[in-house]
């Protein structure tokens, strides 16, 4: 239970953080809350030569307001985005996944950019992002790059940050009083979803449903079309591919995709 | 007033809760500066034949001293299994294994590096060439002997209690109702929170100092004595604060031997402390037995015939599991009355890690059993579970009542515990809102599950009756000190023995210190296990405590020129007093200042002792998801006289908690190659607060007469009552949607499955 011998620089800055990715290039690993990669290399699953600390960048951290959008700092804490009244006012869905995500210890170390970046397709935070249709802010020596969440998340652990870019900043669109519906089945309190469901203004994502959170697309259109949220939920699973693990086959994840996403529906009308 | 049976708190806890506890691992022990840290290189495959094992790149590695493979351990006797007599002697263990590995975990060779982190990347370096065989993880498998674990055993059985062939087919004659059923209970992990670990220096004496986090030194000893082929005289063992063991820490592993033997190869002190990764493959698992029960009897509810057959897991190498199908089937027909009862038992081999103790051993399997067969035969004639049982209980009984599977139960009232637990339950107006629940046709049911037991504890060993030895020693400051030759690990020895003597001595309990685990201060003892240690320690302490105060009468007799007969002692002023005359007095403390002053006594039972009791649980259970909810768990836990309510309270909490954590919860799982798939504690999922309800203890005290403090053990009711109940609650949720079964642990997947194949069922039975 102790990583690999690995090397440590604290970045100063954003710019030098990125001055240090582009450095150290495959070797090098962003720390921020460390909630995810720590316990990776811990267990060997990930032993990185290089880790660039960006938990104290100031630049990375905080909340704002920019127009329709909420911008949120890559090194923003769980608990911070949690209990933010910003996000509680202007995306309650996010604050209220935020308070979710593992336990409070965890809450107050791990970060919104770290879980993104860490792209585990049964995390809170990506499927969130996912069903708010928010974009995240990639930062590289040759500038900053807007990407959508639907188009972020390429696979099981992978993301469409290229080597030498930072995950800087997320936005999520303002919608003060919308309604939406959030459902994550545990076990456990603490543990990762077996399968989660999130819905808001028309849009569906599921958590532990295939490689990345994925939209319930086939459900998304027969509510567009003006079906009941329990017909709709009914083509949940329809197109996923979920894995198998312990605690679910597919079939049941399929299932338990679509009772969630109806529960998630029926929370918003 | 007595201090037995108040709420006195631990003294324990002011150190844990301020300044912590000094573990195996924390030890800053001098003799131990200097040491060396060994890391296990632990078999990655289920099954395969060793070829060679290259420690070169190890060796060469920043930090590394030494490296070994099984070959250079090979002149030590190989570990036959305990209780070797009663289990096949050949399938033997070697410290590290030499030519076959057996299980994921088992250790091949160490590295041995001045510092922990290195050993970690040096393992990594050491190359060992498998010749992988085929994996047996199957009960089905293991039978067949078609790969066979320990070729020169030629068979995977262990032992075998009873055949097939000793099944009477007429034990259910007459039976209008016969109902049979095949079912898991299922291999948990210990997981205490400290894992294992060993501190080891030899002395120029040639002696072998070892601190062990164990359940008793002296069994430690023994253990490594044997397997380090020296005497015992030549070892001690001294116990450290013990971070939870569970059964699983009894005794000495074959890593502590190795750690010990590596100590003495390279001449210095040497220090192990395993990761959770390696706890989780490598400490002994608990559980691991399938059943197949029949139940049979009358429409309106005599139970008169019921067989249980048993297969037990023992992992890869026998230890203390195989030998639980022995416990699980005296004590197969529990507190009720069965005219007609048989239960047989098989232990094998598999490629798994090794079975030992686990909360309970034995006894949590049998009342699962039993409980389990007793609702489907409720079910199946339309009868409440409760009624059932209360219809078969033995009726009350203060003699010793014989079993037919050779259990001598000491005294019982059951169906009194039974009805205590319903009444605190409110089981009527449980059913009642069961009932509306049903009705309503609501998304989330509720279900409620009873169990009833009775277990064993304090049992004797090998060696005979049970007994354990104790000293108490009173000194001229008005202190005393107790050594016991028990071991506790979170039970509160320390508080519970200091209140017992308290009471003899009218010395005050914090003036007490209480110690035990150091075979050089005290050579004998049975430890803590099998919940023996209140009514035999805690009974010796009260023996010994008695006969310091007979031993002190002589003394002050003689101090005050007074007849022994003619004092009294005080115990309000720990002093002897002339009858009539209060003055003429002496303090017990002063009797201690010419002479010590201490008496070491040994305690004998007549036999092991039977607690009983009744659980019930309420869960609700969501009929979409199958997601299983523990509402509330209610129990009467008869341990006979209680010594201090906190403290038992404390051991029923922890036991209600890990039995309902396997009924809701926790599995340790293999692939079909056996690779274990819950590995860590992301995979494992321990019980948390978050899935448990406040418990709700009703209490009930029945003495028993076989030690003069009228206890019996508590230690592990926790685990044998909760977890049936837990399970039949789930059941009993979704039994109206024709639900009869549900595996442990009761995942929502299974639930769900069990559900969807009713819901199939009753489809089909209306169409046909």
């Amino acid at each position: 239970m102790i990583p690999a011998p690995f090397d440590y620089v604290a970045a100063e800055s954003a710019a030098h953080a990125i001055e240090l990715l582009s450095q150290h290039g495959d070797d090098a690993k962003v720390l921020a809350g460390g909630h995810s990669l720590l316990p990776m290399m811990k267990l060997r699953l990930a032993a990185p030569e290089v880790l660039i600390d960006i938990a104290r960048v100031a630049d990375l951290a905080g909340i704002s307001v920019d127009g329709d959008e909420l911008v949120i700092g890559a090194t923003t804490r769980h608990a911070d985005l949690a209990s933010s009244e910003l996000v509680r006012a202007d995306a309650p869905l996010l604050a209220h996944a935020a308070s979710l995500v593992g336990d409070p210890q965890i809450r107050h170390r791990g970060t919104i950019g770290g879980s993104l970046a860490h792209a585990d397709p049964a995390a809170d935070l990506p499927m969130a992002l996912v069903a708010l249709g928010g974009s995240v802010e990639l930062t590289s020596a040759g500038g900053t790059r807007l990407v959508a969440a639907d188009d972020f998340f390429a696979g099981f652990f992978e993301t469409a940050l290229e080597p030498g870019e930072l995950l800087t900043a997320v936005r999520v669109p303002r919608r003060p009083g919308v309604a939406w519906g959030y459902q994550k089945f545990v076990r456990r309190a603490n543990d990762w979803a077996i399968v989660g469901a999130a819905a808001i203004d028309g849009r569906i994502a599921l958590a532990n449903m295939g490689s990345v959170p994925v939209r319930a697309r086939a459900a998304e259109q027969a509510l567009a079309d003006g079906a009941s949220a329990a017909d709709a939920a009914r083509l949940a699973a329809d197109g996923t591919s979920p894995g198998e693990d312990i605690h679910a086959d597919r079939a049941f994840r399929q299932h338990l995709a679509r009772v969630l996403t109806r529960r998630a529906l029926e929370h918003i009308s | 007033m007595s201090i037995l049976g108040t709420r006195v708190l631990r003294t324990e806890d002011p150190r844990f809760l301020t300044t912590g506890g000094v573990y195996t691992e924390d030890l800053t022990d001098e003799a131990l500066d200097g040491a060396c840290h060994v890391f296990f290189v632990r078999s990655p495959i289920a099954h395969a034949r060793i070829g060679r094992v290259d420690l070169s790149a190890a060796l060469a590695a920043p930090g590394v001293i030494a490296a070994f493979s099984g070959a250079d351990l090979a002149d030590l006797p190989a570990i036959e299994p305990m209780m070797a007599g009663m289990l096949n002697a050949k399938m033997t263990r070697r410290l590290l294994a030499i030519d076959k590995v057996r299980f994921v975990g088992d250790p091949v060779a160490v590295v041995v590096t001045e510092d922990p982190y290195q050993g970690e990347d040096a393992v990594e370096l050491v190359d060992v060439d498998y010749d992988p065989l085929p994996a047996v993880v199957d009960f089905d498998d293991a039978l067949s002997n078609e790969t066979i674990l320990f070729e020169d055993a030629g068979t995977n059985v262990v032992v075998e209690f009873g055949n097939a062939g000793s099944l009477k087919p007429e034990l259910f004659d007459g039976c209008e109702v016969v109902v049979s059923h095949t079912f898991g209970n299922q291999r948990v992990a210990p997981a205490p929170m400290e894992s294992r670990a060993a501190a080891a220096v030899w002395g120029e004496d040639g002696r072998l100092t070892t601190w062990i986090p164990n359940q008793g030194a002296q069994s430690a000893r023994d253990d490594l004595a044997k397997m380090l082929d020296v005497e015992a005289s030549q070892v001690r063992v001294i116990t450290p604060d013990v971070g939870g063991a569970f059964g699983a820490k009894f005794g000495a592993d074959p890593e502590h031997a190795v750690v010990a033997w590596v100590a003495r190869q390279l001449g210095r002190p040497a220090r192990w402390t395993e990761t959770r990764f390696e706890n989780l493959i490598s400490m002994t698992h608990g559980r691991g037995q399938r059943h197949t029960i029949m139940i049979g009897g009358s429409r309106d509810g005599d139970v008169l015939g019921y067989r249980l057959e048993i297969i037990q897991d023992g992992g890869a190498y026998p230890r203390i599991g195989a030998v639980l199908p022995f416990l699980t089937i005296m004590m197969a027909t529990g507190p009720y009355s069965i005219p007609n009862a048989e239960a047989i038992g098989t232990s094998v081999v598999t490629t798994t890690t090794p079975i030992g103790a686990y909360r309970g051993a034995g006894r949590p399997e049998a009342t699962a059993a039993l409980e389990r067969a007793l609702d489907l035969f409720a079910a199946e004639i339309g009868m409440d579970p409760a009624d059932v049982r209360r219809r078969n209980l033995l009726p009350p009984f203060t003699e010793p009542h014989q079993t037919a599977f050779g259990a001598l139960y000491d005294s019982g009232d059951y169906a009194a515990a039974l009805d205590k637990a319903l009444e605190a339950a409110g089981y009527a107006d449980l059913r009642a809102e069961q009932a509306s629940r049903r009705a309503s046709g609501g998304t989330v049911q509720m279900g409620i599950g009873v169990s009833c037991y009775v277990e064993i504890t304090g049992g004797g060993d090998e060696s005979g009756a049970p007994q354990e030895n104790a000293t108490v020693e009173v000194h001229p400051d008005g202190t005393a000190t107790i050594l016991t030759g028990t071991s506790p690990h979170g039970q509160g020895h320390s508080t519970a023995w200091a209140m017992i003597a308290s009471e003899e001595l009218g010395i005050p309990v914090e003036n007490f210190t209480v110690r035990w685990g150091d075979t050089d201060l005290i050579p004998v003892g049975g430890g803590t296990g099998g919940s023996r240690s209140l009514q035999q320690g805690g009974a010796a302490v009260q023996q010994a405590s008695k006969e310091l105060i007979e031993l002190a009468r002589e003394r002050a007799a003689a101090a005050l020129e007074a007849s022994a007969a003619d004092l009294q002692f005080d115990p309000g002023r720990s002093a002897f007093a002339v009858a009539g005359d209060p003055d003429a007095s002496v303090r017990l403390a002063d009797l201690a200042k010419d002479e010590r002053l201490f008496v070491h006594s040994i305690f004998t039972a007549p036999g092991a002792t039977f607690p009983f009791g009744t659980h019930v649980a309420v869960a609700e259970v969501d009929t979409e998801t199958g997601k299983a909810v523990l509402r509330r768990v209610i129990t009467v836990d008869d341990a006979g006289l209680v010594l201090n309510p906190l403290l038992a309270e404390g051991q029923r909490h922890g036991g209600i908690a890990q039995g309902a954590a396997q009924a809701l919860l926790e599995e340790v799982v293999y692939d079909a190659d056996g690779n274990p798939l819950t590995a860590s504690f992301a995979d494992y999922p321990i019980v948390s607060a978050t899935e448990l309800p406040s418990f709700e203890l009703a209490s009930m005290e029945t003495p028993t007469s076989y030690n003069p403090l009228g206890v019996k053990g508590i230690g592990e009711a926790g685990t044998i009552g909760a977890t049936p109940a837990v399970q039949s609650a789930i059941i009993d949720a979704v039994a109206h949607l024709g639900v009869r079964h549900v595996e442990m642990p009761t995942t929502p997947m299974r639930v769900w499955r069990a559900l969807v194949e009713a819901s199939a069922q009753g489809t089909d039975s209306e169409s046909a």
